[in-house]
């Protein structure tokens, strides 16, 4: 009996003290995991920020020397004015409770945030930014500074959140199973699309094409700094393994492993993919074709990433990287429109590209593809992402620019163009003491 | 044969070589200068601090011509780098002594032609 007491106490003690170490163990580890999320986000968003960087380089490298200054002060704006107003407005717009589906109506300036809202914020608003900048690459050598921020301020607050909401925000593509894992469609063809409202409506720089006898000739204008260019180029690839492994939104999700496989073999094949088809069709494997073959590469993965096996990244890179330059030619040959680095191409084409590409090399058991057996379902559902924000951002940024154009004009004067934006919107050189004004 | 020099705006110089291509001239060297003329110059800000920038960039354009394209050249010139403001330029002509081309030795008015 005694013995039965004694036993019973050690018993009740066991289970006390285990189910308390139970607890303790729940509790640790929901500390782990937040501890995990939140330095893996705040990294990711600071490789994601670099990517600003890389943008710049880019398209500094490939304009003129005498407009070098004002990319600086282009790239350096619309993140600076595009922070502020996604803090403002975007977040909400994007993130806030939903009003049909079609966009966000609560959380203005992120009010009533705590530190896991400041954490995905922060891993947002890059993404804005990005989708923000790439604009200035089409729109380059030409537009009026002033106009530069109004058009910023507008896509990062306004554009880039609506579309977002429908796909990110828990609008009512995502309701329809659309699948952008990082952003093919979210940031990088709507970056893309308004692009080339933005080219389209700007017109093309003095000097680019040519009227002859036998019609319109296009002319080269060459960039003057192809390392720049490619540092940029590697930046940005750096930058990427934020941007998409860090889009798994969790620092206890083994998938970004993966994810980092797929992005780094796409972009490999993307940059060889475009080195091919320029050797075959310019005769010598083309610098920058190459270095735009390697973003091509990264945008088409940046949709599919999380979803593909490695040669399935293999083949959709590759095919981006032939794409570009197919494109790049298209638009400058045949459409005759005006976009010195090539970010229609790389940005909207390719990222048309990647978000289809979902809906054909998906092979996971939720998002399947039709090369896997998945049927046409998925491939569908992405095409009608693919139109849906096509049109929205088109027609968006479309009346924006047109109504820049009327009210306070998009574009610098045609003695401003010759003498470059640095001297005559801001009144200063980039390259003070080196002679290289010929090129002008 | 004359040797036409020309100081024009650096941003005029595609204008110049359209006209001068318009004329059927195509043998033209192009320098980079800087100079100074009644134009005086003109300011530059540096984070917020004004520059005297005296010395204007310019480009210097050499052609040596017979004589039946002189007059041809020098329209050229002032249609392409004309806009009728200070600091469009000049043009000096000046007699050549002799002109011999390198590759097959030929000299005179063959060799500039």
């Amino acid at each position: 009996m005694k013995i039965q007491k004694y036993a019973m106490v050690v018993v009740f003690l066991i289970v006390g003290t285990s189910m308390a170490f139970a607890a303790d163990v729940g509790e640790e580890l929901a500390l782990h995991q937040q501890a995990l999320d939140m330095i893996w986000l705040l990294l990711a968003a600071a490789l994601v920020f670099f990517m600003q960087a890389g943008f710049a380089m880019v398209e500094i490298g490939l304009t003129r020397a005498k407009n070098a200054g004002n990319i600086i002060m282009k790239n350096l704006m619309d993140f600076s004015a595009g922070s502020l107003v996604f803090w403002a407005i975007g977040w909400a717009l994007m993130y806030g409770t939903s009003f049909g589906g079609l966009f966000g109506t609560s959380q203005f300036f992120i009010q009533g945030a705590d530190t896991t809202l400041f954490r995905d914020w922060m891993f947002q608003v890059v993404f804005a930014a990005t989708a923000a900048t790439i604009v200035s690459g089409a729109m380059a050598e030409r537009t009026r500074f002033s106009a530069y921020l109004i058009y910023s301020v507008v896509i990062s607050g306004l554009v880039y959140p609506i579309s977002g909401h429908w796909i990110w925000g828990g609008g009512w593509l995502s309701s329809l199973g659309f699948h952008d894992f990082a952003g093919s469609t979210v940031v990088h063809s709507v970056g893309g699309w308004a692009a080339l409202a933005g080219a389209i409506v700007l017109g093309p720089r003095i000097g680019k094409y040519v009227v002859t006898g036998d019609g319109i000739m296009s002319k080269a204008i060459p960039g003057h700094n192809l390392p720049l260019a490619s540092l940029g180029v590697f930046i940005l690839w750096f930058g990427w393994y934020g941007f998409n492994a860090g889009s798994t939104l969790s620092g206890t999700d083994a998938t970004m492993a993966t994810v980092a496989v797929t992005t780094t073999v796409a972009a490999s094949a993307g940059s060889i993919g475009a080195m091919a088809v320029s050797w075959i069709k310019f005769k010598k494997p083309d610098v920058s074709m190459s270095l735009n073959g390697a973003l091509a590469g990264l945008v088409g993965i940046t949709a599919p990433t999380a979803v593909v096996t490695p040669i399935g990244a293999i083949i959709i890179g590759g095919i981006a990287g032939l794409l570009v330059v197919v494109s790049v030619e298209f638009i400058d040959k045949r459409l005759h429109i005006d976009d010195p680095v090539g970010a229609v191409s790389v940005h909207g084409v390719c990222g048309v590209w990647g978000t289809l590409a979902v809906g054909l090399f998906g092979a996971t058991d939720d998002i399947r593809g039709l090369f896997y057996g998945g049927g046409f379902g998925q491939l569908g559902v992405q095409a009608l992402g693919v139109l849906s924000v096509g049109v929205w951002v088109l027609l968006t940024t479309g009346v924006l620019f047109l109504v820049v154009k009327k009210t306070i004009g998009l574009r610098v004067g045609h003695h401003e163009e010759l003498a470059g934006l640095d001297l005559s919107e801001h009144s200063t050189e980039s390259y003070s003491g080196f002679q290289i004004f010929t090129t002008m | 044969m004359k040797l036409i020099i020309a100081y024009v705006q650096p941003e005029k110089l595609t204008a110049v070589k359209q006209e001068l291509y318009k004329r059927e001239i195509f043998k033209i060297s192009v320098t980079n200068a800087l100079g100074c003329g009644q134009q005086k110059g003109y300011t530059e800000m540096y984070r917020g601090v004004d520059i005297e920038v005296n010395l204007l960039r310019k480009v210097r354009i050499e052609i040596a011509v017979n004589e039946d394209f002189i007059d041809s050249t020098i329209e050229a010139i002032l249609v392409g780098a004309g806009t009728n403001t200070i600091g469009d330029g000049k043009i000096f002509v000046l007699p050549v002594e002799q002109c011999i081309r390198i590759r097959n030795r030929d000299t005179g008015s063959t060799a500039i032609g």
